[in-house]
């Protein structure tokens, strides 16, 4: 042993001395100084925060039929920060997608680094079964529950039950919708939208150990999802759907209601959309077909389309002309087909004539001319004021969309917007319903509500009401007018002669009246005219006729006479109703027997 | 059995015993931590192999202790033959794990040669040096690196196993050293060092495979790409940290079961002891290590002959360059090279490979006061 190597190992020790002190004071710095901000990375690592969807509220009928139901709805996301580690050509074998759709879905510019990349939605449990067994050559891939929306009826009631939507950036700027995640689904119109607060419910979400390759390992807190509440509607469905398929493939739309409440039993408009397009988003191809398909599915007819009422305003010039005492039941005109007035000729429906006619036999057989000599001697003012004692020129104020007011026009409306005196041949087409006179099928649902329940206005609504409510306000209209105008009406249906005769019903007593709103000035069948020149059908009834419990208007679209075609659907929608309430009643007491 | 001397069993090294023995079991309990089944469904085990290799090694380095070691110079030839056929069988039919081929597969076994020859390489080596009078020259050290280092060193970069190439080059190297140099060779070799760095490292880092180059890039700049290969160093240096001065506690730790750290109960167990042991228990753990060593040292300085001389020095630079490395790679301070912590990494073969090596040290300190026999 020589000197030398003593001196050599004593300098390797010098060295591995040295090396160690500078572990030490890498230890320090990495654990002591920096040891609070790695703690707080390293429980980060392994901490994940999961929305849990609060299942929005289910829809019924006022019968307590669901309309809609909630699916879970599950997609697939991939944590950004895993993106290196995963094999995407595999990854799109086991999800089914392009690897080229893979690559555009990473490269889109997200809002954070951290968010999830949606990759696909709606997988079946198949596909689901598949990432699962994968799970450990996946690390960061999520799969995320969602709520989707089903709409039981498909496109019935669409425009009333409305649809979901993605929210939009201006709503999620609004404080109200502060819970509301950004890639959330909310009511975006009808029921779906007016009701969107206590229908969605309260998010959750739970925050979940999980470990490198995405297993939850440990629940560290969970705060639970609220339910969204239910919502009755106050429509009766089998009523909706029954008028929709009546409808066939006609364009128009139906409103009825319960006279004694205001609650809305059916809302129709058709052609209609389908909301379960809506559910998962509609892509802006389709929103624009939707919007210029020629036939607007997207106008919600019984609140958004106005048109002449034809003869059914015949009902609100009855009205003025008993009501002012200018005529009684017994007064009586003589119909020769028409009358002349200056150089022009107003003609009566019917090219015969109806001989000479009484109130009742005029409203019966719809008779003109009867209503063009009652509108020459009561005056359109008073006509006006009594069209809008019974609700018209205004909205009946359902806030499902812009609702249209429709027009009643008088001597001043000319004035003022024409700037030309009103002439008395003017009168003669306001009494029969055309002319400048315009309403929406709601308004007119409306009025024969106030006229069947005896003059009293209720608030619309299409939720069911579970107390009595009050009127909103009474009509300023004799008792025995409206009564002696119901009677008129139950003869249309009823009696010989009368228009109405398609709505008669075996079922219940049902009064209506007829109207058919021209669409070009020449009289000729409507059943020899293209399509679009055709007349619009209408058809406004109630039932019982002792005590109505519904109310309704029914509008064809270039339908023809209302009698042939809007009176038809009238009945059904009114049948139904009636089928259905007895089966309710039926059932209830059945149930209260074995009780 | 054979008959032991009593002399051996009265100079016995028990520190050196103890020591191994204690860092084996605290490696046992941290592959357990490391691995630890979090869900009922996860499979542990690793921890239980490793008892069993323990007890195989304490068997190997009883039995390493009771020969003397100058027989280990007899069979020199012999063992550094079948470490080459071994080394090149690993190349023919190994087992690839990470890009490499290291393993051969003996029954349930996975056997990795390369742990072995590192040992059979310092025999070899030191069998040679005690030959040689006085300071080696060059021509002298070039022709034993022709001789000896040469053949293994190709076969284990063709693996490749970048590890334990940079081992065998330290290793010779540091026998050199101990053996003694002439002043001008070391200044020679500085100065090459010196001149070829750029040129090597061109060489070098050509020769590298993909995932090699990827850890010296992410060891210069780990925190460009966290989610790829700086991943590695940045988990290692959060779990490190985040054990903060008392550590989170045994079975507490985080970022090794939950997968956050990869290779956690091999190459990165220092990370996942610190994790829980803090500052206090990594100090006290390293103080171990530092213990072991400059024991080494000091076996090596009280040697009764060159051979146990050179055989000490050996074993000792061996454990140090793997500690150094292995520490240094966890505290970011170090490349990462696929290198295990001696004692407390997972790895039969490693753990009875580092136990043979304790043995050989406590012989040569067991038999230091024998100079005749």
């Amino acid at each position: 042993m020589n000197n030398t190597g003593k001196d050599r190992i004593f300098i390797a020790s010098f060295i591995i001395v040295g090396l160690f002190a500078l572990f030490i004071i890498r230890l320090w710095q990495l654990q002591v100084l920096e040891g609070k901000q790695y703690r707080k990375i390293s429980e980060g690592n392994m901490l994940r925060i999961i929305k849990i969807p609060a299942p929005r509220g289910i829809i019924y009928d006022r019968n307590g039929i669901p309309l809609v139901k909630n699916s879970p709805y599950f997609s697939a996301s991939l944590m950004p920060e895993h993106l290196e580690k995963v094999d995407v050509s595999y990854l799109s074998a086991v999800l089914n997608i392009d690897s080229s759709d893979i690559y555009t879905k990473i490269r889109r510019k997200r809002l954070s680094p951290f968010e999830p990349i949606r990759l696909k939605e709606g997988l079946t449990f198949n596909e689901i079964a598949a990432i699962e067994a994968r799970r450990s050559d996946f690390p960061g891939l999520l799969i995320d529950i969602d709520m989707s929306r089903e709409y039981l009826y498909g496109d019935v009631g669409a425009h009333l039950i409305g649809y979901l939507g993605k929210i939009s950036p201006s709503q999620s700027n609004n404080p109200e919708f502060k819970d509301v995640p950004p890639d959330a689904f909310i009511g975006q119109w009808g029921a779906e939208l007016l009701f969107d607060k206590s229908l969605r419910g309260t998010p959750g979400e739970k925050i979940i150990e999980i470990d490198a390759i995405g297993r939850e390992i440990r629940l560290l807190k969970e705060n639970p999802a609220f339910i969204g509440d239910d919502l009755r509607l106050s429509i009766d469905i089998n009523l909706q759907k029954t008028a929709e398929d009546a409808f066939g493939n006609r364009a128009g739309a139906l409103v009825a209601l319960k006279p004694d409440t205001g609650e809305i039993l059916g809302l129709i408009s058709r052609p209609a959309f389908n909301p379960n397009q809506f559910a998962r988003g509609v892509g802006y191809k389709q929103w624009i077909e939707l919007n210029q398909d020629k036939k607007v599915p997207m106008l919600n007819r019984s609140l958004q389309s106005q048109y002449p009422p034809g003869s059914t305003f015949k009902i609100v010039t009855a009205i003025s002309g008993l009501n002012e005492g200018i005529i009684t039941p017994e007064t009586k005109f003589t119909c020769r087909g028409g009358i002349n007035y200056g150089k022009w000729r107003f003609g009566c429906w019917r090219k015969n004539g109806h001989g000479t006619v009484s109130l009742h036999r005029a409203i019966v057989e719809s008779c003109d001319v009867y209503f063009y000599e009652v509108g020459k001697r009561v005056g359109i003012d008073k006509i006006a004021k009594y069209a809008r004692e019974l609700g018209l020129d205004n909205e009946i104020g359902l806030p499902l969309v812009k609702e249209r007011r429709g027009l009643i026009p008088d001597t001043k409306w000319k004035l003022e917007k024409k700037n030309q005196q009103w002439y008395l041949g003017e009168t003669f087409n306001a009494a029969i319903g055309q002319g400048y006179v315009s309403v929406t099928p709601a308004q007119m649902a409306q009025l024969i509500g106030v006229v069947a329940n005896g003059g009293l206005i209720y608030s619309p609504t299409i939720v069911k009401l579970e107390t009595v409510p009050q009127p909103a306000r009474k009509a300023d209209i004799k008792p025995e007018t409206l009564e002696l105008v119901k009677n008129g009406l139950f003869g249309v249906v009823n009696e010989g002669g009368g228009t109405g005769g398609a709505a008669r019903s075996s079922i219940v007593p049902v009064g209506g009246k007829t109207g058919t709103a021209q669409v070009v000035s020449i009289r000729k069948s409507s059943h020899l005219l293209p399509e679009k020149l055709r007349d619009h059908a209408w058809f406004v009834a109630f039932a019982p006729v002792e005590k109505p419990e519904v109310a309704l208007c029914a509008f064809v679209e270039h339908g023809g006479h209302g009698g042939g075609a809007a009176a038809p659907i009238a009945k059904i929608a009114i049948e139904a109703y009636f089928k259905n309430r007895n089966q309710n009643s039926k059932s209830k007491m059945q149930n209260d027997g074995i009780q | 059995m054979l008959n032991v001397d009593r002399r051996l069993i009265k100079n016995f090294d028990k520190v050196t015993f103890f020591l191994v023995v204690l860092l084996s079991v605290i490696g046992i309990m941290t592959i357990y931590s490391a691995t630890r089944p979090l869900l009922p469904t996860d499979q542990p085990g690793y921890h239980i192999k490793q008892i069993y290799w323990l007890l195989i090694g304490i068997a190997a380095l009883l039995l390493v202790v009771s020969f003397d070691y100058i027989w280990l110079s007899r069979f020199a030839y012999p063992l550094y033959a079948v470490g080459v056929v071994l080394l090149l069988s690993v190349l023919i039919m190994g087992k690839t794990g990470m890009g490499a081929q290291r393993w051969l597969n003996i029954g349930r076994f996975s056997f990795q040669p390369s742990e072995l020859f590192r040992l059979i390489f310092i025999i070899l080596i030191s069998r040679h040096f005690i030959a040689i009078q006085g300071k080696m020259g060059l021509i002298t050290i070039v022709k034993f690196f022709l001789a000896f280092a040469c053949i293994p060193l190709v076969i284990l970069l063709k693996q490749p196993d970048l590890g334990t190439s940079v081992i065998i080059l330290i290793i010779f190297l540091s026998l050199s050293l101990a053996k003694g140099l002439q002043k001008k060779v070391i200044s020679l070799f500085i100065i090459l060092g010196i001149i070829s760095i750029p040129f090597l490292g061109n060489i070098f880092w050509e020769g590298l495979k993909d995932y090699q180059k990827n850890r010296l890039v992410a060891f210069m700049e780990p925190e460009v790409d966290p989610a790829g290969i700086g991943y590695h160093i940045n988990q290692s240096k959060v779990a490190i940290g985040a054990g903060e001065f008392f550590g989170k506690g045994y079975l507490k730790g985080t970022q090794g079961p939950f997968r956050f750290l990869p290779e956690k109960h091999t190459d990165f167990i220092f990370a996942v002891f610190a994790e829980e042991w803090g500052f206090i228990g990594s100090l006290l753990l390293l103080l171990m290590y530092l213990i072991l060593i400059l024991r080494g040292l000091d076996t090596a300085l009280k040697a009764k002959d060159e051979f146990g001389k050179l055989l000490a020095s050996g074993v000792t630079f061996m454990f140090a360059t793997y500690f150094f490395i292995n520490v240094g790679m966890t505290l970011g301070i170090m490349p990462v090279v696929g290198i295990p912590l001696p004692f407390m990494s997972y790895g039969g073969t490693a753990l009875l490979s580092n136990f043979i090596a304790a043995g050989v040290l406590i012989n040569v300190r067991t038999r230091r006061f024998e100079l005749f026999y």
